[in-house]
C-alpha cells in the first residue's frame, strides 16, 4: 500500500517536537520512545504497520487544541485515533506523523432524560455510553460489533453502523452536536442538545469524514428509551435467492424489524462447528428480530412467519425464551471469531440494493472459484450492507495480494449494481484506490474542497480516503 | 423564468451565467434570493422506486404530491412527514421534493424518525461552477467518501442546484391514535410530552397547541399494537389529567394541522425556534408571543409575534437557534459565531466561486 512520502525534515525535528509537546502536556501524555510507539503502529487492519513519530494522549479539549497548534505550526501531520479498531486502516500512522489518541477523554459530561441526550468526551467506548444510561431504561442505538472497545470518536469519524440500523439509523442519525478542534487549534461548537443545528449541516459532513476535518473531543448523542422486549425468529432456506426474496417480502409487507441478518452455508457451518448454536445445515439462514411488548412481538412475528412459509423454509424457529433468543443470536455473534479460527480473513463492507442480493451472491461465488479462495457471507440483509469474508493464509506468500485483488473485484461489483464500496467501515487506506470506481473526478473534487476549508494544509489523517494521485496538488 | 429540462441543460445555464440566480423549486417555502429566476420544475419525475428495498429516487422538481401518491400506492411513506409551508407563507405554487431537501423541512415525526436529511441517502446537484456532482447513492448504509448529502440538505440552495434526490422510505403505519390532554400550562405540557417520549411505547409525535390548550401525543403501527400502546401511554400520562383518545381519522386530521403549523398562522411574523425541550417553556414565556405551538416534544417552538419584532433579543440565552419564517423583521437566519461563519463562507466560496447563489 502506497503511503504519502515521508518528510525527512520532519523526522529530523523529532526532539524539538517532543520538547514542545511536553510544554503543553504532562510527561505521561507524550509517547516518544520507539518501543512504546509500536503500540500505535496499526489498527485492526493489521496487514499494514508503521510506527508514528510520536503519540499524544490529551485529557481535555484545551490540550488537544494546544497539541494541534504546535503540529500546525511545525507542519507535522496528525493521525487521530479512537480505540484503534478500524478495519480500514483509518488510524494507520505515517513515520512522520503524530498519533493523537483520545483514550483518556472518557467522561460523561451531562445526561438529560427529559431532553433525551447524553454529552460525552469522545474517547468513551460505544458500549459504555449505553452503560451510563441503561439502568434508567435508555440506550445509545448505533451498535457496531466492536462496541465493547470502539470509541465514540472513531464512530463519528467513520459514521459507524451496526446490526440495528434498519430501525435506528447509524451514527450520523444519532449525533446532535460536537466540539471540534480544527488543525490550527481553533475550537468550534456545532449543534448541541437541540435537534437540527443551525446553518449548513457541518455536523453531517464531519460525521464520516474519517478524522480529516478535525478532532471531535465532545459529542452530544441522542439516547432512546429501551423497548419493552425483543425476540428473534430463525428461518433456514435451501437457496440464497429464496432467502433474498423473503427479505424483500417482509419489508414490502410493512413490517420494520430491528434487524434482518443473513448467513450463507459456509458461515453457518463454520460457526456451527465453533459455537454449536444448533443452526440447521442449509444454504441460507435469516435471523429476523422484532421489538415491542409480548403481544406486539407475536403480532409481527405471525406476519413474518406467514411470509416465510410461502417461501418453503427448511426451518422456522421462533424463540420461546431468553435462552432460545440467545441461542439464535449466538452463531451470528460468533461468526467473525469462528471464521478467524479456521483461517485468516479479509472482511469486506460493500452495500448493495437489496434487490441485487442474488446477483451479487452469485458473482461472489464465481470470483471465489476464479481465485480459489473461500468466501463466507454474513451481513445485514435489511439494509444491503454485505460482509463477505475472504479466507486465506497470511503466511502464504502472495495470498494477501490475491485477497486484495479479489476484494477489489467484489467491491467493484457492488458499485456496478448501484451500491457502494463501504457501508459502515469507512474508506481508510483499504478502499482509497477504489474511490475512482464510485466517483468521477468532479465528485471527488467537491469532497476535497470541504477538506480544503477545514484543513487547508492537508495535515489531518494523511493518505486516507482519496487516491494519492488525486491529492498531489492539495495543501500546498 | 429559466426552466432547464435536464441536468445537462442546467449545467450549461450555470456555466454560462454571469449574474446572480434566484433558484426555486415550487417557490412555496421561502423567498428565493435576488437574481434571474430559475426553477427546477422542469426536472420532474420519479427515477426509481423499489418498495422491497425501501428506496425512492426522484428528480428534484418532482411535486411532493406525486411522490406521496406513489408511496401511498405501495403502503409506504417518507419518514420525516414533510410540512406544506403554503398555509404559513401564503404562497401559491407546488411544493417539490427538492424544495423540502433544500430547507431540510421536517414535520412532526422528526422527533422519532429523524429529519429530512436523515432519510436522504443520495443527491445529484450542479454547483456554482456548472459541475455536476453526485454524492451518496441509493443504498441506506454508505460511508464512501465525505457525506455531502447532509451538507446539501438544508443548504437553501447556497451550494448548488439539486437535480436528483434519493430517500430511504418506510412502511406506512396501518393505523394511528392520538392521546389528547387539555388545559396544561406549557411547562406541564412539556413534562407530559417528555414522559411519553421517554416511555417504551414509541410516541411518533408530541405537540402542544397553546391556543387550543391541548397537548397531543401520537402512536402509529399495527392495529393490536396501537390499541395496546394507547392504553399503556394513557397510564404514563395519568399524572397529567385524563387523556382523551382520538381515533385514526381524528388523529390524522389533528396532525395535519400541527405539521403545517396552522395554529400559529395569522398576521405578524412567524418564527421557528429549535431548542432543548426543557427550555421551551421559558422561551415561550419570554417571547410573549401572540401564538405559540410546540412540536417535537418541545424541541421545536413556532411563535407568532407582531411584525418587525426582534425575537432573538427578547429570548434568554438557550441551546438552539431562531429562524424567521415569514415577515420582514430582522435577519431571517440565525447569526453564526466567527469560527463557524468562517467555515460556512469558505464552503460557499468553493462551491459557488462566482456568487451565483449569493442572494440566498
Amino acid at each position: 500500500m502506497e503511503m504519502p512520502k515521508v518528510d525527512p525534515f520532519i523526522l529530523s525535528r523529532k526532539d524539538e517536537l517532543v520538547a514542545r509537546l511536553l510544554t503543553v502536556l504532562p510527561d505521561d501524555g507524550v509517547i516518544h520512545a520507539d518501543e512504546e510507539l509500536r503500540a500505535y503502529e496499526c489498527d485492526a487492519l493489521t496487514a499494514y504497520r508503521c510506527p508514528p513519530l510520536a503519540a499524544v494522549l490529551p485529557r481535555s479539549t484545551a490540550e488537544v487544541s494546544a497539541v494541534l497548534k504546535i503540529c500546525h505550526e511545525m507542519e507535522i501531520p496528525v493521525v487521530p485515533r479512537g480505540s484503534g479498531t478500524s478495519l480500514a486502516g483509518g488510524a494507520l500512522p505515517t513515520a512522520d506523523s503524530v498519533i493523537l489518541g483520545v483514550a483518556r477523554l472518557t467522561d460523561v459530561l451531562e445526561t438529560d432524560y427529559d431532553d433525551r441526550i447524553i454529552r460525552v468526551q469522545t474517547g468513551r467506548t460505544n458500549l459504555s455510553v449505553t452503560g451510563a444510561v441503561e439502568a434508567d431504561g435508555f440506550f445509545y442505538a448505533p451498535d457496531p460489533s466492536s462496541q465493547l472497545a470502539c470509541a465514540i470518536a472513531g464512530n463519528i469519524a467513520m459514521n459507524s453502523g451496526g446490526a440495528h440500523c434498519l430501525k435506528y439509523g447509524v451514527t450520523t442519525n444519532n449525533l446532535l452536536g460536537v466540539t471540534l478542534v480544527q488543525m490550527d487549534g481553533t475550537v468550534v461548537e456545532i449543534g448541541g442538545g437541540h435537534m437540527d443545528a443551525a446553518g449548513l449541516d457541518l455536523l453531517g459532513v464531519i460525521c464520516g469524514s474519517e478524522g480529516q476535518l478535525g478532532i471531535v473531543t465532545e459529542a452530544t448523542l441522542r439516547i432512546l428509551p429501551k423497548p419493552e422486549g425483543a425476540r428473534p425468529v430463525l428461518i433456514g432456506f435451501d437457496s440464497n435467492e429464496v432467502a433474498g426474496a423473503c427479505v424483500a417480502d417482509i419489508i414490502k409487507a410493512g413490517i420494520l424489524p430491528v434487524a434482518i441478518e443473513f448467513m450463507d452455508q459456509i458461515i453457518i457451518r463454520i460457526t456451527e462447528d465453533y459455537a454449536k448454536a444448533g443452526y440447521p445445515d442449509c444454504e441460507a439462514l435469516l435471523i429476523v428480530e422484532v421489538e415491542g411488548s409480548e403481544d406486539e412481538i407475536d403480532e409481527q412475528l405471525a406476519l413474518i412467519k406467514d411470509i416465510a412459509r410461502r417461501h418453503n423454509p427448511v426451518e422456522l424457529r421462533e424463540s420461546g425464551s431468553e435462552a432460545e433468543s440467545a441461542a439464535i443470536w449466538l452463531g451470528r455473534k460468533s461468526a467473525f471469531g469462528a471464521t478467524g479460527r479456521v483461517a485468516d480473513y479479509m472482511c469486506l463492507d460493500g452495500t448493495i440494493p437489496v434487490s441485487e442480493l442474488p446477483r451479487v451472491l452469485r458473482g461472489i461465488g464465481d470470483l471465489s472459484d476464479k481465485y480459489g479462495l473461500r468466501v463466507g457471507n454474513v451481513f445485514h440483509a435489511g439494509d444491503g450492507n454485505m460482509h463477505p469474508l475472504i479466507m486465506y493464509d497470511a503466511n502464504k506468500p502472495g495470498d494477501l495480494e490475491l485477497v486484495e485483488e479479489m476484494g477489489a473485484e467484489i467491491l467493484k461489483l457492488c458499485v456496478e449494481v448501484g451500491g457502494c464500496l463501504t457501508g459502515e467501515h469507512g474508506v481508510g487506506i483499504e478502499k482509497r484506490d477504489l474511490m475512482s470506481h464510485q466517483f468521477n473526478p468532479g465528485d471527488m473534487e467537491a469532497q476535497m474542497r470541504v477538506k480544503d476549508v477545514f484543513d487547508p494544509k492537508w495535515l489531518l489523517n494523511p493518505g486516507k480516503v482519496f487516491p494519492l494521485a488525486s491529492i498531489a496538488e492539495r495543501g500546498a | 423564468m429559466l426552466t432547464p429540462g435536464t441536468e445537462d441543460e442546467l449545467a450549461e445555464i450555470l456555466r454560462g451565467a454571469n449574474g446572480p440566480l434566484s433558484v426555486r423549486g415550487g417557490g412555496t417555502r421561502h423567498v428565493p434570493g435576488a437574481g434571474e429566476p430559475l426553477t427546477t420544475s422542469g426536472l420532474r419525475g420519479i427515477t426509481l422506486y423499489e418498495p422491497g428495498a425501501l428506496t425512492l429516487v426522484a428528480q428534484a422538481g418532482t411535486p411532493m404530491a406525486e411522490i406521496e401518491a406513489a408511496l401511498e400506492a405501495e403502503g409506504q411513506r417518507l419518514p420525516f412527514e414533510p410540512m406544506d409551508h403554503r398555509g404559513l407563507t401564503g404562497r401559491e405554487g407546488t411544493p417539490t421534493i427538492g424544495g423540502a431537501v433544500a430547507l431540510n423541512a421536517s414535520g412532526s415525526r422528526r422527533v422519532q424518525a429523524g429529519a429530512c436529511r436523515d432519510s436522504l441517502i443520495g443527491v445529484r446537484f450542479v454547483d456554482g461552477s456548472g459541475t455536476i456532482v453526485k454524492n451518496g447513492g441509493r443504498v441506506m448504509k454508505n460511508v464512501t467518501g465525505y457525506d455531502l448529502v447532509k451538507l446539501l440538505a438544508g443548504s437553501r440552495g447556497s451550494l448548488g442546484v439539486l437535480t436528483e434526490v434519493a430517500f430511504k422510505v418506510l412502511p406506512a403505519a396501518a393505523t394511528q391514535a392520538t392521546l389528547r390532554l387539555s388545559g396544561l400550562p406549557v411547562a406541564e405540557a412539556v413534562r407530559a410530552m417528555s414522559a411519553g417520549l421517554t416511555s417504551p411505547f414509541e410516541v411518533t409525535a408530541a405537540a402542544h397547541d397553546g391556543q387550543a390548550g391541548e397537548t397531543l401525543l401520537r402512536i402509529e403501527g399495527m392495529e393490536g399494537s396501537v390499541a395496546y400502546r394507547t392504553v399503556e401511554l394513557g397510564h404514563v400520562l395519568g399524572d397529567f389529567g385524563g387523556a382523551e383518545v382520538l381515533d385514526a381519522d381524528a388523529s390524522a386530521a389533528a396532525w395535519l394541522r400541527i405539521r403545517d403549523a396552522v395554529p400559529v398562522a395569522g398576521a405578524g411574523d412567524i418564527w421557528r425556534v429549535h431548542c432543548r425541550p426543557s427550555q421551551a417553556a421559558a422561551l415561550v414565556e419570554a417571547a410573549a408571543a401572540d401564538a405559540a405551538l410546540l412540536d417535537w416534544g418541545g424541541g421545536l417552538v413556532w411563535l407568532r409575534v407582531p411584525a418587525g419584532t426582534d425575537l432573538r433579543a427578547a429570548l434568554p440565552a438557550f441551546d438552539g437557534h431562531a429562524t424567521r419564517v415569514t415577515g420582514t423583521g430582522p435577519d431571517a437566519l440565525p447569526p453564526e459565531p466567527a469560527a463557524l461563519a468562517a467555515l460556512t463562507s469558505g464552503i460557499r466560496d468553493r462551491f459557488d466561486p462566482r456568487g451565483l447563489f449569493a442572494g440566498v
